[in-house]
């Protein structure tokens, strides 16, 4: 009877397993929940990784939806040319790193006042602060166009640049709080030796602050590009009639379409017409250079937050 | 020696100031000043000559009364967008908390399913969105007679946001990459010795989940459901976004159309983030773990 009991328990424990280790029947349902949401997560992704290589008879082929005949490169020459690819990337890479470089720094500057200084008033400030995180951007937009217009920088970077110089950038108050959090998180004693041995301010900020907060400054510099980068509203209207990112183009793709190789309408270009091939290669040559920065730096991206300290105290 | 301790004082508040002060100069700049002048735009007919000055003649409300009373499409968008973050918030928060729970144990292959889950955070904009998602819908009321017949037995006020829910599941997900690292960083927090007390006093699993890790968990979910609104609220394809920007150069009315249907639309995000905060927000538990 004992040894019946044992062995139930050591069945239940295959099954379903224990604290240590995940049982069969747990694990299977734990990848077959996960992988369905992961392949719902993932379908668009592939959808448009397999439409991309279609030559324009296999996506007439209402036999064919996931296997293509034949891998075809033609959709991407296309779709490059109308992206104006190599100066609308230039364009965003410019637009973005700026951005990310300038709202790092001045993220870090002001979480460490907040972090390491008391001052009058901090606590209000702090409230003022994440109270910026929920105005939304359609309220400020219009009169910052207007105030630039006025002082003649619309349509040019600094739309963009000043914001983030001064802590007001795409969730500057997010980076300024974690920037706070890292600069809290160490003893006042370090400070204390560096002043003591002849560091100034500033010293004390370069050489054992700054170092301290690697970690915030990698979250800051990664999340800030990746948001200026996919940033199309503000940029649109603030110098998007002058400079052109790859989200802007890849906006206005089947326009610029239609400008370089003629429109649908006319019967002489059927051949060339823009068919959801050529579309699929454009999305995917805009979102490329994020996904190869998402390949290299996945660790830093899916950890930071967990390492953050954002989440609470 | 009290003179020396009041001058290191205010001297360490003088360079708190200066580390600061960026921010403050950019608040008032790009932040204090342009909310004001929304408001004030809000309520003036704006006028700009030639040479650039700006006349603005009083309307009082006039421009909240076209948009909600006299604009055909505003209030129609207005509460469309509404019932997609109303939506969307709650069905973003139940996912990525049941993704967190699964990927929070130690099961092969985690990390490869976390990369997964926050992809879309690294890859959405507005074009992609609309390339990628706009295109298909799941549609799976329209494959399954049997699930369209369900749903048409539900009574009328839960068919429109179930139906909203199940055509635009995907594009909710992919809201939800951020939500579940929060919820992995909530759950990581709570100490194994709870779980392990509770186990001694003869706690089930199930028992435990819904009384330590579901508690614990509430201040995350709210800072979810706060996150989840913002973002949703300011994705660029929602139809209000749009006809906010349409209107900014509109001839008679420049401006100032838009800044009233902005804040009308701000207000209405700010109750349903009160909802928020009302449901999940409770007893202040934050302040007791101080």
């Amino acid at each position: 009877m004992k040894a019946l009991l044992r062995q139930k328990g050591v069945i239940n424990r295959a099954l379903l397993g224990d604290r240590r280790r995940p049982g069969i029947l747990s694990s299977l349902l734990y990848f077959i929940l996960l992988g369905g949401i992961g392949f719902l997560f993932l379908y668009p992704v592939l959808y448009m990784g397999v439409q991309s290589i279609m030559t324009p008879a296999d996506i007439t082929d209402p036999g064919i939806e996931w296997i293509p005949t034949a891998i075809y490169s033609g959709n991407y020459s296309k779709a490059f040319a109308t992206l104006d690819f190599q100066k609308a990337f230039v364009n965003s890479l410019y637009l973005s790193v700026t951005p990310a470089l300038l709202t790092t720094i001045s993220s870090g500057f002001i979480g460490y006042g907040l972090a390491r200084f008391r001052f009058p008033g901090k606590q209000r400030w702090l409230v003022l602060l994440v109270a910026t995180f929920f105005i939304p951007s359609q309220v400020t937009m219009i009169p910052r166009f207007m105030m630039f217009s006025r002082y003649q920088i619309i349509n040019t970077p600094w739309t963009q640049f000043l914001p983030a110089a001064f802590g007001q950038g795409i969730k500057s108050a997010l980076f300024v709080l974690i920037f706070m959090q890292f600069f809290s998180s160490y003893p006042t004693a370090l400070d204390e030796a560096a002043a003591i041995d002849g560091a100034g301010r500033m010293g004390v900020f370069f050489r054992i602050a700054v170092p301290m907060a690697r970690p915030a400054i990698v979250i800051s510099v990664l999340f800030s590009f990746v948001w200026y980068w996919n940033e199309t509203t503000q940029a649109s209207l603030f110098f998007g009639t002058q400079i052109k990112t790859l989200p802007m183009r890849l906006g206005s793709f089947a326009d610029s379409y239609n400008t370089i190789y003629g429109s649908s309408a006319n019967a002489a270009n059927a051949a060339n017409a823009l068919n959801e091939a050529i579309s699929m290669a454009g999305t995917f040559l805009s979102i490329m250079p994020l996904l190869l920065l998402y390949f290299v730096l996945q660790r830093q991206f899916v950890e930071s937050i967990e390492r953050s300290g954002i989440t609470g105290e | 020696m009290r003179r020396v301790s009041l001058s290191v004082t205010s001297r360490e508040s003088i360079t708190g100031y200066l580390f600061f002060l960026p921010w403050i100069i950019g608040f008032i700049v790009f932040t204090v000043y342009p909310v004001l002048y929304s408001v004030y735009i809000s309520l003036h007919e704006i006028q700009i000559s030639g040479d650039g000055t700006i006349r603005a003649t009083w309307k009082g409300l006039l421009y909240y009364y076209e948009a909600m009373q006299v604009d055909t499409v505003f209030s129609a968008y207005l509460y469309d967008a509404l019932l997609h973050i109303a939506c969307a918030t709650p069905v973003i928060v139940v996912v990525a908390l049941v993704i967190a729970l699964f990927l929070s144990k130690r099961y092969p292959l985690r990390t490869f399913f976390r990369g997964v889950f926050f992809l879309p955070v690294i890859i959405m904009s507005g074009p992609v969105i609309s390339d990628l998602l706009g295109k298909y819908s799941l549609g799976l009321t329209d494959e399954s007679p049997l699930l369209f017949s369900f749903m048409s037995s539900l009574p009328p006020f839960l068919q429109n946001p179930v139906f909203f829910v199940l055509d635009n599941l995907v594009l909710i997900l992919w809201f939800s990459g951020v939500q579940i690292l929060l919820f992995i960083a909530g759950l990581n927090k709570i100490g194994p010795e709870l779980y392990e007390a509770a186990s001694i006093d003869g706690a089930s699993a199930w028992e435990s989940f819904w009384k330590i890790t579901m508690p614990h968990l509430k201040p995350f979910a709210l800072l979810s459901a706060v996150y989840s609104i913002m973002e949703v609220a300011n994705y660029a394809n929602l139809d209000v976004n749009g006809k906010i920007q349409s209107h900014l150069h509109e001839i008679g009315r420049p401006y100032s159309f838009s800044s009233a249907m902005s804040w009308i639309y701000f207000l209405a995000v700010l109750i349903l983030l009160g909802f928020a905060f009302l449901i999940l927000g409770g007893a202040k538990r934050k302040g007791d773990a101080k």
